[in-house]
C-alpha cells in the first residue's frame, strides 16, 4: 500500500536524476543546484529539486531559501519555489534555526525521506533532481528503494581529480551497480584553476593516478565533463545566486552547461527509448 | 568488560576530529597531527570511523595492508617513518578497495562499537578518532561508546566559505 502510495504521488515525474558522490564536499549540492537551474532556464519545463541530506542540507543556501518554512494544504507538503517553475523541498526548511544540528540515526532519517516522497506536491514535473549526502548509506539505500516506485533515469556521480576521491567515487560506482541504479556519467569538478589575471592554468588538486577520465576509462563509464574551480561558483553559492547568471563568461559556466545538456540528451533519448519499447 | 577496560586503559588523551561537511580536510588534518604529535615524541593511535569513505590507510601508505587478532582483539597497523603510529580502519577489513559498504546505520552502529572496545592500543597518549561528515549514526555511536573513557574534546573542521 505504501509502494502504491509512492507511485502515485511520482506518477506525474517524467525524469528523475540522483546527484550522488561518495566523497563530501566534491560539489553534489553545487552541481544539483546548478543542474536545477539550467533545466529550468527552459519556462516550458517543471523542474523539482529534492534535498535528501539531512544532517547538512545545503540547497536552501545554495538556492537563496534560508528562512524559508514548508506549507501545508489539501494536497500535501508545498515545496518552496524559487521560479515559477523551480520547486525545492529541503529538511533545512523544517529546522527553526539553520544551526540546528539534525543527529538522527538511519530508520528517522529514512522516515523523513520517505515523506518528502509522499506528502510533497510536486505536480507535474518533468525533472525531479535529488541531492544527496556523501556516503553509501541509509539515505541512499532508501532513495534507491522508495524511487523504485517511480523510474529513475539515472545518477550522476560528482569527484574530484584527486585519488583520495577516486577511492570514494569507485565505492559508489559499484553502489550504483549492486543497486542496479544507471549511472548517466561522472562530473570532474574542481579540475584545475585558471588564474584571471595570468591567465595560467594550474593543477590545485593534481589527479594523482590520472583523474576521473583514467577512472570512467577503466570503469567504462561516461565521463560527462570536467568543471574548473572558479571563486565565483563559492561566492554565488554562498550569497544564494545562480552561478550560471552571475558569470556566464567563465569557464566553468561554460563546463556546465555542456553537462547539463548531456544529461539532458541522456535523459530524452532514454525516455524515446522506454516508450518505443512500450 | 574487562576487555573494554583493557584495550583503552593505556590510552591517555582521546581527541575526535569532526566537521559536519564533507570534503573540508578532516582525514587530512588528523594523519597531520598523528605525524606532528608523533614527531614531538608523543606515542600515537588513528581510529578511522569513516565506514563508507576510509581515506587514512592511502594517506598513510597501508592502504594494502590487512589486519590481525591476537588475545585482546584487533592489532592496529603500525605506520609513519618509524613504524610508531597504531591505525586501525574498516579499510582494512574490505576484501576488496573498491568493495562500497552499503550498511544502514545499525550494522555500522556494531561495528564503530567493535572498532572502539576490540582494538589492542597498547598504552598511547593520543588517540586520534577521524570521523565521516555528519551528525549521525556513526558520531552518536563513536562519542557513546568512548564516553567512558578519557574523551579529550573535538577538533573542528572548516573551510572558509
Amino acid at each position: 500500500a505504501e509502494a502504491a502510495e509512492l507511485r502515485a504521488r511520482l506518477r506525474s515525474v517524467r525524469h528523475t536524476v540522483l546527484v550522488l558522490s561518495g566523497k563530501g564536499g566534491v560539489g553534489k549540492s553545487t552541481f544539483s543546484a546548478l543542474l536545477a537551474h539550467g533545466l529550468a532556464a527552459d519556462e516550458t519545463k517543471q523542474v523539482a529539486l529534492l534535498d535528501i541530506d539531512i544532517c547538512g542540507p545545503s540547497i536552501p543556501k545554495m538556492m537563496g531559501l534560508e528562512g524559508e518554512q514548508v506549507h501545508q494544504s489539501g494536497s500535501g507538503w508545498s515545496p518552496v519555489y524559487v521560479e515559477e517553475n523551480l520547486g525545492v523541498m529541503s529538511v533545512g526548511f523544517l529546522l527553526s534555526s539553520p544551526d540546528d544540528a539534525v543527529i538522527w540515526r538511519g530508520p528517522k532519517k529514512n522516515g523523513l525521506i520517505k515523506q518528502f516522497l509522499r506528502d510533497v506536491d510536486w505536480g507535474e514535473v518533468d525533472y525531479l533532481i535529488v541531492d544527496t549526502p556523501p556516503g553509501t548509506s541509509d539515505e541512499h539505500l532508501s532513495i534507491v528503494q522508495y524511487l523504485s516506485a517511480t523510474h529513475i533515469d539515472g545518477a550522476v556521480i560528482v569527484t574530484t581529480p584527486q585519488e583520495v576521491s577516486l577511492q570514494d567515487v569507485r565505492k559508489e560506482i559499484n553502489f550504483c551497480r549492486k543497486v542496479k541504479l544507471p549511472i548517466i556519467g561522472v562530473v570532474e569538478n574542481m579540475s584545475g584553476f585558471v588564474c584571471p589575471k595570468c591567465k595560467n592554468e594550474s593543477q590545485i588538486f593534481p589527479p594523482t593516478t590520472g583523474g576521473a577520465e583514467k577512472m570512467c576509462q577503466n570503469l567504462n563509464v561516461s565521463l560527462l565533463g570536467k568543471v574548473p574551480l572558479d571563486p565565483q561558483i563559492g561566492k554565488s553559492c554562498d550569497s544564494g545566486q545562480s552561478f550560471l547568471a552571475e558569470a556566464p563568461q567563465s569557464p566553468a559556466t561554460l563546463s556546465y552547461r555542456n553537462i547539463i545538456q548531456r544529461i539532458q540528451e541522456y535523459c530524452e533519448h532514454h525516455h524515446f527509448q522506454e516508450e518505443k519499447i512500450m | 568488560t574487562l576487555a573494554e577496560r583493557t584495550n583503552l586503559a593505556g590510552v591517555r588523551h582521546i581527541l575526535l576530529v569532526l566537521s559536519g561537511k564533507g570534503g573540508v580536510g578532516k582525514s587530512t588534518i588528523s594523519t597531520e597531527l598523528a605525524l606532528a604529535l608523533r614527531s614531538a615524541g608523543k606515542r600515537v593511535g588513528i581510529l578511522d570511523v569513516d565506514l563508507c569513505g576510509p581515506s587514512i590507510p592511502r594517506m598513510l601508505r597501508v592502504q594494502d595492508s590487512a589486519v590481525h587478532q591476537c588475545d585482546s582483539g584487533w592489532v592496529p597497523v603500525f605506520v609513519g617513518q618509524d613504524k610508531a603510529i597504531a591505525l586501525m580502519s574498516i579499510g582494512f577489513l574490505l576484501e576488496r578497495p573498491d568493495d562500497a559498504v552499503v550498511w544502514r546505520g545499525p550494522k555500522k552502529n556494531a561495528l564503530i562499537k567493535q572498532f572502539v572496545t576490540d582494538v589492542a592500543w597498547g598504552d598511547l597518549d593520543f588517540l586520534i578518532v577521524d570521523t565521516p561528515p555528519g551528525t549521525s549514526d556513526e558520531h552518536i555511536s563513536t562519542v557513546e561508546a568512548l564516553r567512558p573513557h578519557q574523551l579529550l574534546g573535538a577538533v573542528l573542521v572548516t573551510t572558509p566559505q
